[in-house]
């Protein structure tokens, strides 16, 4: 307005550019939301500037080495690669068992910027591509919100969404995992079904089948859409909202969208075949038989014939479908729920049966302080924007109800699931911030001007409504100033919130470790890039390297050797066989490891910098999982009264195993910390209770300069005389 | 065939042998006479074994010209001679004298030459806490295609322990310097195998592989991107590394390891970095004053012997200092030849030349003899390529790191034909937009 005031001050020709309120409204909405779109970017590079542009963490190192293999080999290579540097002996098939939407979509990008003759190394792209995309989600965000709400949630929900820690966690600059294009194309995939059952579209139910297809081919997470969609089909029936808009929503989107994913050769025929996809296919039924009944009901047109035709109908239907269903499940042909589902729906069940779920750190339960740490204020706002969409119940905030109770649910689970639920919570809470802001503007305007300044055609009407109420209360405008300006503060605290978390906690590359030296100053500790580069560079270059599954996908992508397992868990029993040989004594493991042509033996060993997650921390896994399938490693054998111990006091098989052995040679001989004996353990806070490791099989070839990677040389067997 | 040169004497010959780093440098004093009764002498031949000849990096050559204080020595030519004369396969390469050696006149030459991977570790395997005794191979006396009439051979070796010598008498040794001689009318092509054993623990630095990029910006900028393949070229390292000897005795652990290296570069670099294929390395410092830089750069790791390592430094450079306009109108980029590491050598050399987009008739004018081709390499927005300069090298010492030129010509248009593009496109894409907004593209009226 100030700005519109200032303008008829100036000459004729430059007064014809005074926009109209609409095409200033417009002109706002843009460049908020281009400033949106640059702040999500923006905001997700703290980890670049803190250490370098690289590639974060595990699983994502084994997405950049295959999207190395796919801009080097092309396409049909990479879809039928058999990599031969993983799971030795036995081998991984690549192309078959991976999601490769991400990768996919990073080598276009790439051969698109390399087509506008920009040179960037693919690297780059990679590290780029979870920011780029997490920008996109917020355009996604809002038109989402517009479609729910009204064009202010849509811009509210797109801020949100750009600075929501529980969604940078797995989108900065690095991040190069599934989930950094995944969220984007959940959303996409819902939004579009939400505005293909709004208008009954057949357009926008394919666009939806596609946005569905591109989420089948970038992440599991997928089985969440198609659970969600029946379920909300459902309750749509179930409250009588069938509609006919519905009816082509949900079926072309489902038939077309079905298709499209068994060309993802990792999800093949598991739409049609596996128990988790069922209940999709189910409603798919149900809806035709839903129709069927209808036109029947409108052809017979007698209530009391039709009564009896749906009981006898119904009866067939229901008959059959469990009949089907028996069948399918007896004869083998519809796979039974699968062990990540059932921990999914049950939180204690991983624990109990699948230690291999339970031993990584972000499948555990979500704890209170991560809810707040992710969500900051949208933990109050999800519920008051609960209320207003069961305020002004539709098609549409139904879903987003659905989406987010569900996904909540969820995230309470399993501690990665957070980020699935990070975008419902956004557009509801921002329903609730937008609605909120909205009511109270309108409260002050009314006092201060005429209604009809007030612009939006609805609102008007209830602007001039809340005008009558004014006049009874005397303070309410001073309040609703003060609410205003909390609701400001608030907001503002969560930007502040949701930068200093991004830059503090979720920004680190967790392959380079920085604490601060006594002088304040920053030490960086890039021992694992050390080894690896070592391993790379000095070893010979069919070699095999034992380790924990942890490293295997670094050990592959940095130092470019064979490991035995690695982060794709999908061998239990070769797992096992690594579990059992780091949790037996150095002859017994020998064996192991000559069974298994290993070459080294990698260890991580935190003794001497205090690196807590080390392998002496995660020993109790290896211990369990091999236990799990081999009954000669107890657990009880390791244990004293009910704790893994390192000092004198620990089990003896605890002191002679092969991962204690490895971790501690020598060390005994090392000082680490002034006033403590030799040998002390930096990370337990022990003294170590054996001192004197000597090894027969093995034999230390490199540890790097702060201990926390060590690497042992697999002696070859001794003549035989 | 008698030859002109065969009338020249050495009248005396020193032969200082440098053994303190891994290059071996040998300085010779020659003083020769030419025979009164021949005629004029262009040339002086100099005499390698066939194995010299192949380690043979370098060799220069200076005659000391007036007399006592006004001595000044002036650098002459030298090259492969194409003589095939001399027995047992020695190769021979001729000085060109700049004023010729009349007959019965005297000169004194200065000679200088490097050799590379001629000192043999023996044993070729040694552990952590082991010195690391290398072997070199000589000749006690000069051989010469002359006649010598005194000479002395002096090898100096890095510190006193000296395991083991060849005699050959008259030989003494005094602290870690060795003398052979002196030995006096010696006849043409004589040769007198010497072997030394001792101990050498000074870093075994070899780059197996260098290539250097220089990228040549008309806004203001050289970008040089090195590569490095870098190996520990001593006795090969057997057994264990163990981090804790290393750590807490460095005195006699892993003595012939080295952990830094210094790499000397031009004043006034800017945005200088220090990677790998596998990101950032960071353990580097970087000296500047108005001279030089000195960029001190530490290996993930230690080399031990036979461990490699390959890495990459980039840095920038202020246009000003390195371009120049020549009197015919053309612009010549004036760098430094070799490699920066000081005390390496480098097996294998390839400096690319990148010109702008737009540049035509390039030239190199190098002080050596190389290879030399032309290749295109795109960058950047470019559309055409950019003439690139190959220069490869084999066995490159520091003594290589002289001036040398490129030349070529430039039209300034070129340099707006990037940002016009951009401005193009940026533009086009708000047509696009305001076109979108100003069109109906529905098909049915609704």
């Amino acid at each position: 307005m100030a700005a519109a005031t200032a303008l008829d001050s100036l000459p004729a020709p430059l007064r014809s550019l005074r926009l109209k309120t609409k095409q200033q409204e417009l002109l706002l909405r843009v460049s908020a939301l281009a400033l949106i779109y640059v702040l999500a970017f923006v905001v997700r590079l703290f980890s670049v500037l803190r250490y370098e542009s690289m590639i974060h963490e595990f699983d994502p190192y084994f997405n950049y080495r295959t999207t190395l293999f796919l801009s080097d080999h092309g396409f049909s290579e990479f879809w039928n690669w058999f990599d031969f540097e993983s799971w030795y002996p036995l081998g991984r098939v690549v192309g078959g068992t991976l999601f490769p939407g991400l990768m996919v979509t990073a080598a276009l990008l790439h051969r698109l910027l390399r087509a506008l003759s920009l040179a960037v190394h693919i690297r780059e792209v990679c590290v780029l591509t979870a920011p780029f995309f997490a920008a996109n989600t917020t355009l996604v965000a809002y038109a989402f919100g517009r479609e729910i709400w009204d064009s202010g949630a849509g811009l509210v929900a797109a801020a949100l969404i750009a600075v929501c820690p529980g969604y940078i966690s797995r989108s900065v600059a690095g991040s190069y995992d599934n989930e950094g294009v995944a969220i984007f194309a959940l959303l996409l995939t819902f939004y579009l079904f939400v505005r293909a059952v709004n208008t009954g579209s057949l357009a926008w139910s394919l666009a939806s089948a596609f946005g569905y297809f591109y989420m089948v081919s970038a992440w599991g997470g997928y089985v969440f859409i198609i659970n969600l969609l029946p379920l909300y089909v459902l309750v749509l029936l179930v409250t009588g909202r069938y509609s006919q808009r519905l009816y082509v929503a949900y079926n072309s989107t489902y038939v077309l969208g079905m298709l499209l994913a068994m060309q993802i050769r990792f999800v093949g025929f598991q739409h049609v075949q596996s128990g988790e996809h069922m209940a999709a296919m189910g409603v798919f039924f149900l809806l035709q038989v839903f129709f069927f009944l209808d036109w029947v009901k409108y052809l017979l047109n007698d209530a009391k014939l039709f009564k009896s035709f749906l009981r006898i109908t119904l009866t067939c239907v229901i008959t059959v479908g469990t009949l089907a269903l028996g069948i399918g499940t007896a004869s083998g042909y519809i796979s039974p729920w699968t062990g990540r589902f059932y921990s999914l729906l049950d939180p204690t069940y991983a624990k109990d049966h699948i230690p291999i779920i339970a031993s990584v750190s972000e499948h555990q339960p979500t704890a209170w302080s991560s809810f707040m740490f992710d969500f900051h204020i949208l933990l109050f706002l999800f519920p008051a924007g609960l209320y207003f969409c069961f305020k002004r119940l539709s098609d549409a905030t139904i879903f987003i109800v659905m989406y987010g109770l569900t996904s909540m649910y969820f995230a309470g689970v399993m501690v990665r699931l957070i980020l699935v639920a990070a975008p419902a919570v956004c557009l509801i809470s921002a329903i609730a911030a937008s609605a909120t802001i909205k009511n109270l503007t309108t409260l002050i305007r009314t006092k201060s001007k005429s209604p009809q300044t007030v612009s939006g055609k609805s609102s008007g009407s209830k602007a001039a409504a809340k005008g009558a109420v004014d006049q009874s209360l005397p303070f309410q405008q001073n309040v609703a100033i003060a609410l205003l300006l909390g609701a400001f503060y608030l907001l503002s605290r969560y930007a502040v919130h949701c930068t200093w978390v991004t830059s503090e906690a979720y920004s680190s590359p967790s392959i380079v470790l920085a604490a601060r030296g006594h002088n304040g100053g920053r030490v960086i500790f890039d021992d694992y890039r050390e080894a690896y580069y070592w391993l790379r560079q000095n070893t010979p270059s069919d070699a095999k390297i034992m380790s924990w599954w942890d490293y295997g996908y670094q050990i592959t992508a940095m130092g470019n050797r064979t490991v035995i397992v690695d982060n794709n868990t999908w061998n239990n029993t070769h797992i096992a066989t690594v579990g059992r040989a780091m949790s037996s004594y150095e002859d017994e493991a020998y064996e192991i490891m000559q069974s298994l042509d290993v070459n080294y033996v990698l260890v991580v060993f935190g003794g001497v910098t205090g690196y807590s997650s080390d392998d002496i921390n995660k020993f109790l896994w290896m211990v369990r999982i091999g236990g799990g399938v081999f009954p000669v490693i107890k657990e009880p054998d390791y244990l004293v009264n009910g704790e893994y111990r390192v000092d004198k006091g620990a089990a003896p098989k605890m002191l002679n195993c092969l991962m204690y052995k490895l971790c501690y040679y020598r060390f005994g001989e090392l000082t680490t910390e002034y006033g403590k004996p030799p040998g002390y353990d930096r990370v337990r806070g022990v003294e170590i209770g054996n001192k004197d490791i000597k090894l027969e099989y093995l034999e230390e070839a490199f540890t790097t300069s702060n201990w926390i990677v060590r690497i042992y040389k697999v002696k070859p067997p001794k003549n035989r005389s | 065939p008698p030859m002109p040169e065969d009338s020249i004497r050495v009248i005396s010959a020193e032969k200082r042998i440098d053994l303190t780093s891994p290059i071996v440098k040998v300085f010779l004093t020659l003083k020769l006479e030419n025979d009164a009764t021949a005629p004029e002498a262009s040339q002086v031949l100099l005499a390698f074994t066939p194995t010299e000849v192949e380690h043979l990096a370098i060799v220069k050559a200076t005659r000391a010209e007036g007399k006592r204080k006004k001595k000044i020595y002036v650098p002459l030519s030298v090259k492969a001679s194409d003589l095939a004369a001399a027995p047992n396969g020695a190769r021979l390469y001729s000085i060109l004298l700049s004023t010729p050696l009349k007959p019965a006149e005297v000169t004194t030459l200065e000679v200088f030459y490097a050799l590379t991977h001629s000192l043999e570790p023996f044993p070729a395997e040694i552990t952590q806490s082991d010195p690391q005794l290398v072997y070199y191979r000589d000749s006690a006396v000069l051989l010469s295609p002359y006649h010598v009439l005194e000479q002395v051979t002096y090898i100096k070796m890095p510190s006193n322990r000296v395991e083991s010598f060849t005699r050959v008498d008259p030989t003494s040794r005094a602290g870690n310097e060795v003398k052979y001689g002196a030995y006096n009318n010696q006849l043409p092509n004589s040769y007198v195998p010497i072997l030394v054993h001792y101990e050498n623990n000074r870093p075994f630095a070899v780059v197996e592989e260098f290539v250097r990029k220089v990228e040549i910006s008309h806004w203001g900028n050289v970008q040089i991107t090195e590569q490095y393949k870098l190996k520990h070229g001593g006795a090969q390292h057997k057994g264990v590394f163990s981090r804790l000897e290393y750590q807490s005795r460095p005195s006699i652990s892993g003595v012939s390891s080295f952990k830094n290296l210094l790499a000397r570069l031009p004043p006034r670099v800017h945005s200088v970095y220090y990677r790998d294929e596998i990101g950032n390395i960071s353990s580097s410092h970087l000296r500047s004053d108005s001279h030089k830089s000195e960029l001190e750069i530490e290996p993930r790791y230690p080399l031990f012997g036979g461990w490699h390592c390959t890495f990459t430094i980039g840095y920038g450079l202020p246009l000003q200092d390195f371009l120049f306009e020549s009197d015919d109108g053309r612009r010549y980029i004036n760098l430094t030849f070799g490699c920066p590491l000081l005390d390496t050598v480098v097996d294998d050399l390839t400096i690319k030349v990148v010109l702008p987009e737009g540049s035509t008739s390039p030239q190199a004018v190098v002080p050596f003899l190389m290879e030399q081709y032309l290749e295109t390499s795109y960058s950047y927005l470019d559309v055409v390529g950019r003439t690139t300069v190959v220069l490869k090298k084999r066995n490159v010492v520091g003594e290589h790191n002289v001036p040398f030129q490129v030349y070529y010509e430039f039209n300034p248009i070129f340099m707006l034909a990037e940002p016009l593009m951009l401005i193009s496109a940026v533009f086009l894409f708000f047509v696009a937009c305001i076109a979108y907004l100003h069109m109906d593209l529905s098909i049915g009226k609704s």
